[in-house]
């Protein structure tokens, strides 16, 4: 590690996935890395030495093999990179024009990248989920084409000329309000993390899906863009004694959910914008309500009416669905809260190591409740734990990406995260939630994560505990 | 935190003075007009367990049975049992006891599966989402003695309401009273409100944690290629690629993407339509799939035949599972449908 200190010793520098300066092996997939000693010998080699001991002709092959390993280290010779001594042939030719894709594109390269269902989840297609690629996701903001989609009744394309969004219910006026009225008003633009109740919930009882794509994967941050509800209620006069708003979605379910007033007056938003532009059809388009910290079913899709209420509603989705089943036999109704989780994005399940040396973990956090005080990392399946760094700045209910340095010289771990958030709660491991909620609760599993690493360099998805 | 005050106070930098900011307040309520009475009365349509916005009508056992078996049980079986399309709504897994106490026993019974009115203690909470979303692909269709009638024909067949019982705005308080489940609610946990008490916090520890390391729960082989694959979920240049899930080798898929056969899927169509809320592309769900559908008549001159059977429906060609006429459909759509299906050489 001392090199990477050297070259950057403000020790703010990013992990670095190219690791052409790191002393690792040699790159089984793309000849770029200069070979080093240790992982030089063939594994033929090692094992015929292990197996029958050094005799002189397996000695003859021990020094050529370091003799050409050191000769790589010092510098002096390196097998030619025809990618670099055969001029690629996008140097060699003139590239395509502007506006060929008046929509931008991922590069074809990156087709891997993309939502995916579970097959078996759900019976139809469209009261499902399509899970969003955290492995191979930067940063803390989720593209929006790769937004994960979960759906009650199917989704959606809205004429926003024909959109209304109505007010009522303990209002001194009941309102109606044009997209165009709505975008006509101050505006506010606010990072929020997005995390659908029942992610994690098929790892309640036992390790079942392969990738963080599947155990995690219903979980986004964006910019969201809109009219702050509170703004909204205002103009309309609402009661200032109500505690309850009801959303409904204008599609064909007429999603509602019971909202928690006196929190959304804080902070939700009725919110046109994603990430710059107008919100995408599967996220609501042309209106959604934002409630940060709460869970996704509760940021109402399509939304078309607003109610201020002295009671709660007890709707499909918080009498039948979204209640927390309890080993007591009672329902938790009206849970909302996303509390503190965290999750190691890379190197995660399904993934392979590719060979021994510098790898930078790294992965998410958040907390519905606040902001993110501390990522802690552990390698050893929780019995030691040690500080991850936090990139960028911390946002109250917004994902946070941190990073941890680790060299794995092919020994077997177990990876977990642990987060803090700013109100001193702690993420808990499985066995402590376990305990208390049992395992058929299906929403709000913000269990540590555990990936396993075999000497191989495979990791899977385990429980430990 | 976006109270009018703090606004008020932002704005007043920008314009200079109280005058100025009473006009950008007069002229913000500007935007957005009254609500209608007629427009309310569209919208509104929510159902509280105390029962406002309940509309008055009424239905019987009877009635609802003809119309669920018409409109409901192709998705939901005859006696709302089924498991195919949705989880089931009543699966005869409520005791006498359970309707006395108002809590459903074997909701402790992992072995058990969760039956709507297993769960579900507001009586409300069924007549409201039948009225919004019922039936699944064509919702809000349903008048208010239609949702009366449903509604009564469940309760029927979970036991509540005798076969001669008529369900109504008058009475629908009194059988509420009767829900299995309706003490089996709580609402003592801490995820109602942001200031809520955590039941569960993690431990701080740092170094020599007691904790349990054993592995005591992992994917088996078998089921690591359930999901397809896992080499082609991932990146497949840098330091973590994926693993090599499926039995052969296969092609990189990280290549442009590649025409589908099936690409002449009208699938705009099929969106709109609803049909794939019960046919599938290559397998029988509820009905059959299209690819069998279009292999029964190809080379036939079957397009008006085929519209007829969406306009109105049928039963017993692939199957006793009916299909309802799908006659909120536009005959353009029914045509160009028609047309694919019939279409296939």
């Amino acid at each position: 590690m001392g090199y990477l200190r050297q070259q950057y010793p403000s020790h703010k520098w990013e992990c670095i996935h190219g690791v052409e300066h790191m002393p690792v092996g040699v790159s089984d997939q793309e000849g770029r890395l200069r070979p080093a000693p240790e992982s030089f010998l063939s594994e033929e080699l090692i094992s015929e030495i292990s197996h029958r001991g050094v005799d002189k002709s397996r000695r003859d092959l021990l020094r050529g093999s370091f003799a050409a390993a050191l000769a790589g280290a010092s510098g002096l010779t390196f097998a030619d990179d025809p990618n670099i001594v055969n001029v690629p042939e996008w140097s060699r030719s003139l590239g395509k024009p502007v506006a060929t894709n008046p929509y931008g594109q991922p590069s074809p390269f990156e087709a891997n990248i993309i939502r995916r269902q579970s097959p078996g989840l759900t019976q139809t297609d469209q009261a499902s989920v399509a899970f969003t690629p955290l492995q191979n996701l930067f940063g803390c903001i989720t593209p929006s084409g790769l937004h994960f989609e979960r759906h009650h009744q199917g989704w959606v394309d809205i004429d926003p000329q024909r959109h209304r969004l109505m007010i009522n219910g303990l209002v001194k006026e009941p309102l109606v309000f044009t997209v165009a009225d709505l975008l006509r008003m101050p505006s506010v633009s606010r990072m929020h993390f997005l995390e659908c109740g029942a992610n994690t919930a098929l790892e309640w009882g036992n390790s079942a899906v392969p990738t963080v794509q599947y155990t995690h994967g219903m979980l986004s941050g964006s910019e969201w863009t809109g009219v702050p509800l509170s703004l909204l209620l205002e103009r309309a006069g609402y009661d200032r004694d109500a505690r309850y708003l009801l959303a409904e979605g204008a599609d064909g379910s007429g999603m509602t959910r019971t909202i928690n007033l006196t929190g959304a007056l804080e902070d939700a938003i009725v919110a046109y914008g994603q990430n710059g532009e107008m919100l995408r059809p599967e996220q609501g388009y042309p209106l959604r309500l934002v409630v940060p910290g709460v869970q996704g079913v509760s940021w109402v899709k399509w939304l078309r009416r607003l109610e201020v209420g002295n009671k709660p509603y007890a709707t499909k989705d918080e009498a039948s669905h979204y209640v927390d089943l309890m080993p007591s036999g009672q329902l938790r109704q009206y849970t909302a809260i996303q509390e503190a989780k965290s999750v190691i994005t890379a190197p995660s399940a399904g993934q392979k190591l590719l060979n021994q040396g510098y790898y930078c973990i790294t992965g998410l956090a958040w907390s519905g409740r606040g902001s993110v005080r501390k990522v802690d990392i552990s390698v050893d399946g929780g019995r030691n734990w040690q500080e991850a760094r936090l990139e960028g700045a911390l946002s109250s209910k917004m994902l946070t990406r941190f990073n941890f340095d680790w060299v794995w010289r092919g020994e077997p771990a177990l990876l977990q995260s642990r987060v803090h958030d700013d109100t001193g709660y702690i993420q808990p491991q499985r066995a402590a939630l376990v305990a208390e909620r049992g395992t058929r609760s299906i929403y709000h599993n913000n269990a540590i994560q555990t990936w396993r690493v075999s000497p191989s360099g495979e990791v899977d998805n385990v429980q430990v505990g | 935190m976006f109270r009018w005050a703090r606004l008020s106070i932002v704005c007043l930098t920008f314009l200079g003075g109280n005058a100025l900011a009473q006009d950008y307040l007069s002229a913000l309520n500007e935007l957005g007009r009254t609500a209608t009475a007629a427009e309310l009365s569209a919208w509104d349509i929510d159902v509280r367990p105390d029962f406002l916005g309940l509309p008055p009508g009424s239905g019987s056992v009877a009635q609802g049975e003809a119309l669920w078996l018409d409109q409901c049980a192709s998705c939901h079986g005859d006696f709302g049992d089924s498991n195919e399309v949705f989880s089931p709504i009543v699966l005869g897994n409520i005791t006498e006891d359970d309707v006395r106490t108002g809590r459903v026993a074997a909701l402790t019974d992992p072995s058990v599966v969760r039956t709507t009115f297993m769960k579900v203690a507001t009586l409300s909470t069924i007549w409201d989402y039948i009225n919004r979303a019922m039936p699944w692909n064509a919702p809000k269709s349903l008048a208010a003695d239609e949702v009366y009638s449903l509604v009564a024909y469940l309760l029927n067949l979970a036991y509540i309401v005798d076969d001669d019982f008529v369900l109504s705005d008058e009475n629908m308080e009194d059988v509420q009273a009767l829900m299995p489940n309706r003490n089996g609610m709580t609402e003592d946990h801490g995820l109602w409100s942001v200031n809520g008490v955590p039941d569960v916090v993690g431990s701080a520890c740092i170094t020599n944690c007691s904790v349990d390391t054993t592995i005591t729960s992992f994917l088996p082989d078998y089921a690591m290629n359930a999901h397809g694959n896992l080499r082609d979920q991932m990146r497949h240049y840098g330091p973590l690629p994926g693993v090599q899930t499926a039995p052969t080798p296969q092609q990189s898929v990280s290549q442009p993407a590649q025409s589908d056969s099936l690409d002449q899927i009208p699938a705009d169509l099929l969106a709109v339509s609803g049909c794939q809320a019960c046919h599938q592309v290559n397998k029988a769900l509820v009905g059959p799939g299209f690819t069998a559908i279009r292999a029964r008549y190809a080379g036939a001159d079957a397009s008006v035949y085929l519209a007829k059977k969406i306009r109105q429906g049928g039963q017993g060609v692939w199957g006793s599972v009916p299909m309802p006429a799908m006659n909120q459909l536009d005959d353009t759509v029914v045509e160009a449908l028609a047309l694919w299906l019939a279409s296939g050489k």
